[in-house]
């Protein structure tokens, strides 16, 4: 049984008496943590494609339309008290704005000694103090620097560690981290990633990382998920995905990030060429077909399911028509290929 | 080539009750006609009091304490207010950090460039106008139509090239851009600079690009200037800058950057930026650089030619550019 696991959650917005239209925000989606094989998968995907709709529904802050978020087997619509605390616990979040989350008018060290009290981690001061402590050091902060201060007197990337401390105190199960660099200087990003790489490789969670930046996902996770409008287009092992895209949106990704190199010259469109000039005819087709300059004409009608490019590695293009069709509940088995590694050091 | 822009020992501090926060201090740099300048630097290292400051934008408790801006053999610091706003625009124009959004919502897009041409004295039949809007409009790659919408039916990079259309209306000889494109994504990050490239090479201006990603202005400009703490402390040709850098940050903030090369490489730079209100004494970088020696912690490094078109702010730059 997964940890937290997604069965081909549909999430709807709009539509109704008074909002007419429907945006669909994500589309099928599945996805499973193991607690025996923790993995470190990447969501990548630009504004509107759905991957914050993802962080939302995992977290059970939102219903999926169709579908079901699970906890140990129980929809998180059915956990019972005991079963809840017990979610709130395992499956923490790290958000974007480290701003949002504190009180300005408490100490920082209100957000620690909150958990604290209400997980019963510590039976007495000296322990939470010791806890609070552990924590602080595992993200690389300083106490001294930390503790006994008001939050506007650290910088962004200390709240944002902190947060991380926050999470780890739990010892959680999964790390759901949405967005958590894109407010921080580069000098500071990697140290922040590194706490996340060492929570994930030393104390064994599963964290997944939710971004728009390929080149930070492409750095510290084993497997990413690229989403472009809500649906699934290329999922596997990160190091194929990023240097060999099969999907034309994820070459257009790649071809679109301006490298501090010389010698990569950064093409964005140009890496892809001009779109085919096809449109979508009647309510089924590829959301990336009016871009797309490989468009088929079965993409003007019909939505690709993902096509099995290698056991680890699954596109959903229809260029790659001859390869065997995986079903959207094998997503998770793709990605489950790479989990028995999940620990192992990145070279 | 005589430069088309010459900053010389610019100077401002935001005066707090705490004191003057020494936000930029000393920069010195030119920009030659046509030619794409880059500032990159972090948050708070005074990148965009720069912008602000060139066209003299810096509002109280912010002041210019010193320095000349020389744009064109005329020194805007010596102008009035009345001669300042004319300028502006007309030769030196601005597209700001979140320009997007500094669209007014109950106009529609014809009504803030018939402003912005109506304020700098163009007086024109209402046809002229919007064939002028209509060109302006094409720059950038957008359709005539769109100056008839509200910017909440833009999408965020026609918004960005709507800026970018009003900052070029009167053609000026200088164009400051502060981060163009963050907040925007990376496919239309890329649109948005190729738009500027276009109407770069139309109205043959000079460029100053702000900001805090390395990758896009290394892909973007000719020169780089690094900016720590207020001040500059590296800048030469962009592919040096990359493939050489010089001053300890520099290679520091390039070590950071993540690469789609080798996987779990990261390296932060340690500790933090330093206080613009009370600046460490000497280098400002000497408490978070790794090779700082004792003459660091006391005494200030100017910034130096230290080779043909290289000029670093470190002790430990020989001249001709060794460590």
């Amino acid at each position: 049984m997964s940890l937290l696991e997604a069965r081909r959650v549909r999430k709807v917005f709009g539509g109704g008496l008074w909002h007419r239209s429907q945006v669909v925000a994500l589309e099928d989606f599945s996805i499973a943590f193991d607690e025996a094989s923790p993995s470190f998968i990447a969501v990548v995907g630009e504004s509107g494609s759905g991957k914050t709709t993802l962080a939302r529904l995992l977290l059970g802050l939102l219903q999926p339309t169709s579908g079901d978020v699970c906890y140990r087997g129980t929809s998180l619509r059915l956990l019972h008290r005991q079963g809840r605390r017990r979610f709130l616990q395992e499956v923490q979040a790290v958000f974007q704005d480290p701003y949002e989350v504190y009180n300005p008018f408490y100490k920082v060290d209100h957000v620690l000694e909150l958990p604290i009290r209400n997980f019963r981690l510590a039976g007495d001061r000296r322990t939470a103090r010791a806890l609070m402590e552990q924590a602080l050091v595992e993200v690389g902060l300083r106490v001294e620097e930390t503790l006994g201060r008001y939050p506007h007197q650290l910088s962004g990337g200390q709240r944002q560690r902190l947060m991380i401390a926050r999470a780890l105190l739990l010892r959680p199960k999964v790390l759901i981290a949405d967005e958590p660099v894109s407010m921080v200087d580069a000098s500071l990003r990697a140290t922040i990633l590194g706490s996340l790489l060492s929570l994930h490789r030393e104390h064994g969670v599963s964290v997944l990382y939710i971004t728009h930046d390929l080149t930070t996902a492409y750095q510290v996770s084993h497997d990413i998920v690229v989403l472009y409008r809500g649906v699934v287009v290329e999922a596997g092992r990160v190091e194929s995905v990023v240097r060999e895209p099969a999907h034309p949106y994820t070459r257009l990704l790649v071809g679109s990030i301006p490298l501090p190199r010389p010698d990569r010259p950064w093409l964005g469109e140009r890496a892809l060429g001009q779109p085919a000039g096809l449109r979508p005819v009647g309510p089924r087709f590829c959301k990336f077909v009016d871009r797309c300059p490989f468009a088929l004409p079965i993409c003007q009608e019909e939505s690709p399911p993902l096509f099995q490019l290698s056991p680890d590695r699954a596109v959903a293009c229809f260029l790659y028509r001859e390869q065997p069709v995986v079903t959207n509940d094998d997503l998770t088995v793709v990605l489950r290929n790479r989990a028995g590694t999940g620990a192992e050091a990145p070279n | 080539m005589r430069p088309i822009l010459e900053v010389k020992d610019l100077t401002v501090y935001y005066h707090t009750p705490a004191g003057p926060v020494r936000a930029v201090e000393g920069v010195t740099f030119s920009v030659h006609p046509q030619e794409w300048f880059g500032i990159v630097g972090e948050s708070g290292s005074g990148k965009s009091t720069v912008a602000l400051a060139l066209l003299r934008l810096i509002k109280p408790p912010g002041r210019i304490e010193r320095g000349q801006i020389v744009l064109d053999g005329r020194d805007l610091l010596a102008f009035d207010e009345e001669d300042m706003r004319n300028y502006r625009l007309a030769q030196i124009a601005l597209v700001a950090q979140g320009a997007m959004n500094s669209l007014n919502p109950v106009k529609r897009v014809r009504d803030h460039f018939l402003l912005a041409l109506r304020d700098h004295g163009v007086q024109l039949g209402e046809q002229e106008y919007d064939r002028i809007i209509a060109t302006l409009l094409k720059r950038v790659g957008l359709r005539p139509e769109v100056a008839h919408l509200y910017p909440h039916e833009l999408s965020g990079g026609m918004k960005q090239r709507v800026c970018i259309a009003l900052a070029i209306s009167l053609e000026p000889k200088v164009l400051v851009a502060d981060e163009p494109t963050s907040a925007l994504d990376v496919v239309v990050q890329w649109q948005v600079m190729e738009t500027l490239r276009a109407v770069q090479r139309e109205i043959g201006a000079a460029v100053i690009l702000i900001g805090h990603d390395m990758g896009l202005i290394a892909q973007t400009v000719d020169r780089i200037a690094v900016m720590y703490a207020g001040r500059l402390v590296e800048v030469g040709p962009t592919r040096e800058i990359l493939t050489e850098p010089l001053h300890p940050y520099t290679r520091a903030l390039i070590a950071s950057l993540p690469s789609l090369d080798g996987r779990g490489e990261l390296r932060g730079i340690a500790g933090l930026p330093p206080s613009l209100l009370n600046p460490p004494a000497g280098c400002a970088f000497h408490p978070r650089c790794p090779v700082a020696i004792d003459r660091c912690r006391m005494e200030r490094p100017l910034l130096r030619e230290v080779r043909p078109r290289r000029w670093v702010a470190c002790h430990l730059v020989e001249n001709g550019g060794t460590t």
